[in-house]
């Protein structure tokens, strides 16, 4: 019988702990286990045998830590052959009645993927997929992915599984006390990741015992619509007279996942110090236990590598700024590659209260697979919500899809054969919740009768693809009111029908509604308040307007989703006519300074600096509030600094108040291009991933009017090169934490020398001096971001 | 046998926030900062796991799992017939808003730097008072301090399980992720000493 058949009436019993056995049979600290299936086979054979007699249905093969990271490609063959073949065997030697699959385990590589740790997304699926492609080789019955504690590792195995094997697969998680992944993801966020790509169940083991993990079990329950898995540790390790023991023991243990069990967990074991003492006591204790039926859930949800969004409740707000349309200066930073200016747009989306961020990034003149894929990474590195990948291109959209580390909203699909045959198979393979817009061949249907008949096309279409009507959301088009009269009508019908008919969730791009007319504001609110109250689920929108997000939590203060009404209590103390501008108050007292806006930027404050320069262009030139302001209050800051009377924090502050300055001088600049000095190329070199030094060094040569080029953290010396010669910059900045990292940096110090003998290369970082400096090759050294800024004047000077 | 310990939150030493900032001296608009950044990192988690090895001290220091030629080794663990090998995390949180905040505000990044060390640091302190209780012990040391090489970060990763116990990994470069982690050997002393 196959696995996920039997699973559909029956208890699905796992084995338990192996790691605790072999170090009884006399494995070393520190020795592979893995290796064991070779040199020690008989007792690896033993202890499977004893989990088969012990009833359980599935036994794990011991290779946790078999993958290409630990091993080599031929000593992996043979331990994942040797591995299965002692399952076998212990499967063909157990007497027990029970039916029995072997599983090909899969843990985590050991190792932290990128941006936060140096394995590549792609890396780690290759890394899994090896291991995969010999368990199906040798042959086992299902893959068992467990103890992940990283979503988008998880992610990558899960991949891997999918595009190796056409096996069932298990999914199951590590999770902490707080009820979290490591990497902070809740047992919804998981779920929603999982179930989108496919997963044949999904659940939890090992680090906790079974009445700390009942919690996060509850929680799956709640959720899943697949079997869920429970394979807790026998409590946590202790000490007693010198021998260690589990503080939970068989007969607890086995009354906790039984009670488990009733409440609908349908795939259990043991993790970490158990033996088959507590897979047979689980085998009597649930004995006689009727399964619960497993009920699909319906939930319509995205997902961040933290939590998940879930549609149908509360409106879903969608940021909709981080797109080009309209926007000269985002269209600048796209062309520079400025990701900084992109997160910049994500952050204060984000404190403005969005629930998602839409993300486009296309332009006709960049490759824009390349920037989608840069930008959903660098996002998804530092904002934790759930990203709307917003493209028409297929190929940008499926690699963005494939490194999002959650389940993301693809927008968009509509109803022309092309568009869905090219987004639904994506959809169904990385998961996504599908934004789909009631247009098709013939256009957009005048009237909401039309376009819901589209939106039954498409549901039938999806059906087809195996994708359910969950996990689409449609978009019945905001048309331009002045251009039609019944435009907003027909479209708010639209909303109604497909949520009462089709019973399905409904999302809008606002704004469209009111092109051509003056005031917008007013006509989008008030359309959003109607469309809200005609069960719009989401919309993607403009969180800086402060009409639209009135109307936002006054509805859901009005709709009884809003407690007490706190959120709305809570928003209204933001408003601006709520909030006394401090700015007059202080710029008064000018202390000792030749001008409030020195002052501010001396004492460090940036929204001051900000307001004053506003008024001050007002009279004067940017370039002398340049000259006659910001420089000389920088400069008394730095040279504070280097006397030491100022220290690092202050300096920051200033810098980062001067940059509040420049920000609006370059607003007012607009058509004279780009003012001061000289290029400068400043990367962390390969290998090392801090680049908090860099980036201080970076504010402050910017500050000093540089145009810097930051490359980032981990970086090839090569890209180095590249970026220097593009811009045939004459200075390079490097930066190393670690003495393991310097050679890298010499690397990329020689080949700078070679192939753009122009450019001169400063480096810096905690374990550099100006021996250690020299003795690599480096021009010049800085030992901290004001010397980093006087070495870069000198070369430009010299250069000049 | 590996152990693995949750710690509730050490008291927050501000000075010494201040210290890893580089501030000598406190001024009000540094120390308002530090407030609201530490208001803001609330994700942190204290986890250590550990191992007790025996010590045979000749020409090499034995520790089991690792052989050393080490002076610093050998002096660090003079009069001592164990050691106890640990490695401690406060969690990734922290990793996260230092890199948001190294896009957004440097000196806030700065500010969240000096309190993801501040507070690793004491979760070591705090496993190290708990470790003096009943024992006779030496300060902490780590691999790359004095002639203990780097290198030794890999055996200590492999016999305690960092990424399993903990959710502490090791690059290749040798960096560990999260960056706020430590792992160090403290000595026990004989009894008779």
């Amino acid at each position: 019988m196959q696995i996920l058949e039997y699973l559909k009436s029956n208890i699905l019993y796992l084995d338990g702990g192996m790691g605790t056995l072999l170090h009884s049979e006399g494995l070393l600290p520190g020795e592979l286990p893995e290796r064991w299936n070779i040199t020690h086979s008989d007792i690896i054979t033993k202890i499977h045998k004893s989990y088969y007699d012990a009833g359980s249905n599935v036994v794990s093969t011991n290779t946790f830590g078999a993958n290409v990271l630990k091993f080599s490609k031929d000593e992996l063959e043979d331990i994942v052959s040797a591995a299965v073949k002692n399952a076998r065997k212990a499967l063909s030697e157990s007497a027990s009645s029970q039916p029995k699959w072997v599983a090909l385990d899969i843990g985590p590589t050991g190792r932290m993927l990128k941006p936060y740790g140096d394995l590549d997304f792609e890396e780690a699926v290759s890394v899994f997929a090896e291991t995969v492609r010999l368990g199906v080789k040798y042959g086992v019955d299902l893959i068992f992915i467990e103890t992940m504690n990283d979503s988008y590792e998880t992610k990558a195995a899960l991949l891997a599984a999918k595009e190796n094997s056409n096996l069932p697969v298990f999914v199951s998680n590590a999770y902490g006390e707080d009820g979290k992944l490591m990497t902070g993801a809740s047992p919804e966020a998981i779920i929603t990741l999982l179930e989108g790509m496919g997963a044949d169940a999904v659940g939890m083991n090992c680090s906790l015992g079974p009445k700390a993990l009942s919690t996060v079990a509850e929680e799956y329950l709640k959720y899943a619509s697949v079997p869920v898995i429970l394979k807790p540790n026998a409590g946590l390790p202790r000490s007693v007279e010198g021998k260690t023991v589990f503080d939970v023991m068989p007969g607890e243990f086995s009354k906790e996942v039984a009670s488990l069990i009733q409440k609908g967990v349908r795939i259990v074991g043991g993790c970490c110090g158990t033996n088959p003492e507590y897979i047979s006591a689980t085998v009597k204790a649930s004995s006689g236990v009727k399964p619960v039926e497993i009920t699909k859930k319906n939930i319509t949800a995205v997902s961040s590598y933290t939590h998940a969004v879930t549609f149908g409740g509360s409106p879903v707000l969608i940021g909709e700024r981080i797109n080009p349309t309209g926007k000269k200066r985002f269209k600048e930073a796209l062309r520079a590659h400025d990701m900084d200016y992109i997160l910049q747009e994500g952050v204060a989306q984000q404190d403005k209260g969005v629930d998602i961020l839409d993300v486009n990034v296309g332009l006709p003149e960049i490759d824009e697979t390349e920037m989608l894929c840069s930008a959903v990474t660098a996002l998804q590195a530092i904002i934790d919500l759930p990203l709307q990948i917003d493209t028409s291109d297929a190929k940008a959209m499926e690699c963005a899809l494939r490194r999002y580390n959650g389940k993301a909203m693809i927008n968009s699909v509509n109803g022309k054969a092309e568009s869905m045959e090219s987004v639904f198979p994506l959809a169904k393979k990385y998961g996504g919740l599908i934004v789909a817009l009631t247009l098709d061949e013939s256009g957009i249907p005048e009237t909401a009768e039309g376009r819901v008949e589209i939106a039954e096309k498409i549901l039938k279409k999806a059906k087809e693809y195996g994708i359910d009507k969950k996990d689409l959301i449609f978009d019945p088009l905001a048309l331009t009111v002045s251009a039609d009269n019944n435009a907003a009508r027909e479209t708010l019908r639209a909303v109604q029908l497909i949520t009462t008919e089709l019973g399905c969730n409904t999302s809008l791009g606002v704004s469209n509604v009111s092109f051509g007319l003056p005031q917008r504001d007013i006509i989008n609110s008030t359309f959003f308040a109607m469309a809200l109250s005609s069960g719009l689920s989401a919309a993607i929108m403009n969180p800086y307007s402060i009409e639209m997000m009135k109307v936002y939590h006054a509805y859901v203060a009005l709709a009884g989703l809003d407690d007490n009404c706190g959120e709305y209590i809570g928003f209204t103390e933001t408003l601006p006519e709520t909030v006394v501008p401090s700015t007059q108050k202080v710029a008064t007292s000018s202390d000792s300074f030749a001008s409030s806006l020195q002052r501010a930027i001396v004492k460090g404050l940036g929204d001051e600096a900000a307001t004053l320069t506003v008024e001050l262009v007002k009279t004067v030139s940017p370039l002398k509030i340049v000259e006659n302001e910001i420089i000389p209050a920088l400069n008394t800051v730095g040279t504070g600094f280097e006397k030491k009377t100022v220290y690092l924090p202050q300096l920051l502050m200033s810098a980062e108040a001067a940059k509040s300055a420049f920000e609006v001088i370059k607003a007012n600049m607009s058509g004279q291009g780009e003012s001061g000095r000289c290029h400068v190329v400043i990367a962390t070199v390969k290998g090392d991933i801090h680049d908090i030094g860099k980036n201080i060094v970076k504010l402050l040569l910017e500050n000093y009017g540089f145009s810097v080029t930051d490359l980032g953290k981990d970086v090839e010396p090569e890209t180095v090169l590249e970026a220097v010669q593009r811009l045939k910059a004459p200075i390079a900045g490097l930066s190393a934490l670690m003495t393991t990292t310097v050679p890298a940096m010499e690397e990329t110090i020689k080949l700078l020398h070679e192939k753009a003998p122009y450019c001169k290369v400063m480096v810096g970082g905690a374990v550099l001096t100006k021996e250690y400096a020299d003795a690599i090759g480096a021009d010049y050294f800085a030992k901290d971001a004001m010397e980093a800024v006087r070495c870069a004047e000198e070369i430009y000077k010299e250069a000049d | 046998m590996i152990y693995t310990f949750n710690y509730n939150a050490p008291p927050v030493n501000k000075r010494e926030i201040l210290r890893y900032a580089g501030v000598g001296k406190e001024s009000e608009n540094v120390s308002t900062l530090v407030e609201e950044c530490l208001a803001e990192a609330d994700s942190f988690i204290y986890k250590i796991c550990m191992r007790q090895f025996s010590v045979k001290a000749e020409e090499f220091t034995d520790l089991e799992f690792v052989k050393t030629d080490s002076k610093t080794v050998k002096k660090c663990l003079e009069g001592c017939d164990s050691a106890i090998v640990f490695a401690a995390t406060v969690g990734m949180g922290i990793d996260r808003l230092i890199s948001k905040y190294s896009v957004i505000s440097p000196a806030r990044a700065l500010i969240f730097q000096a309190i993801g060390a501040e507070r690793i640091e004491s979760l070591c302190d705090a496993f190290c008072e708990e470790m003096a209780k009943d024992k006779k012990i030496t300060p902490r040391f780590s691999p790359g301090y004095g002639d203990f090489p780097l290198e030794v970060q890999r055996d200590i990763f492999s016999v305690l399980d960092c990424p399993r116990k903990i959710g502490l990994m090791l690059n290749e470069s040798l960096i560990m992720s999260p960056s706020k982690s430590v792992t160090a050997i403290i000595g026990v002393k004989n009894a008779d000493t």
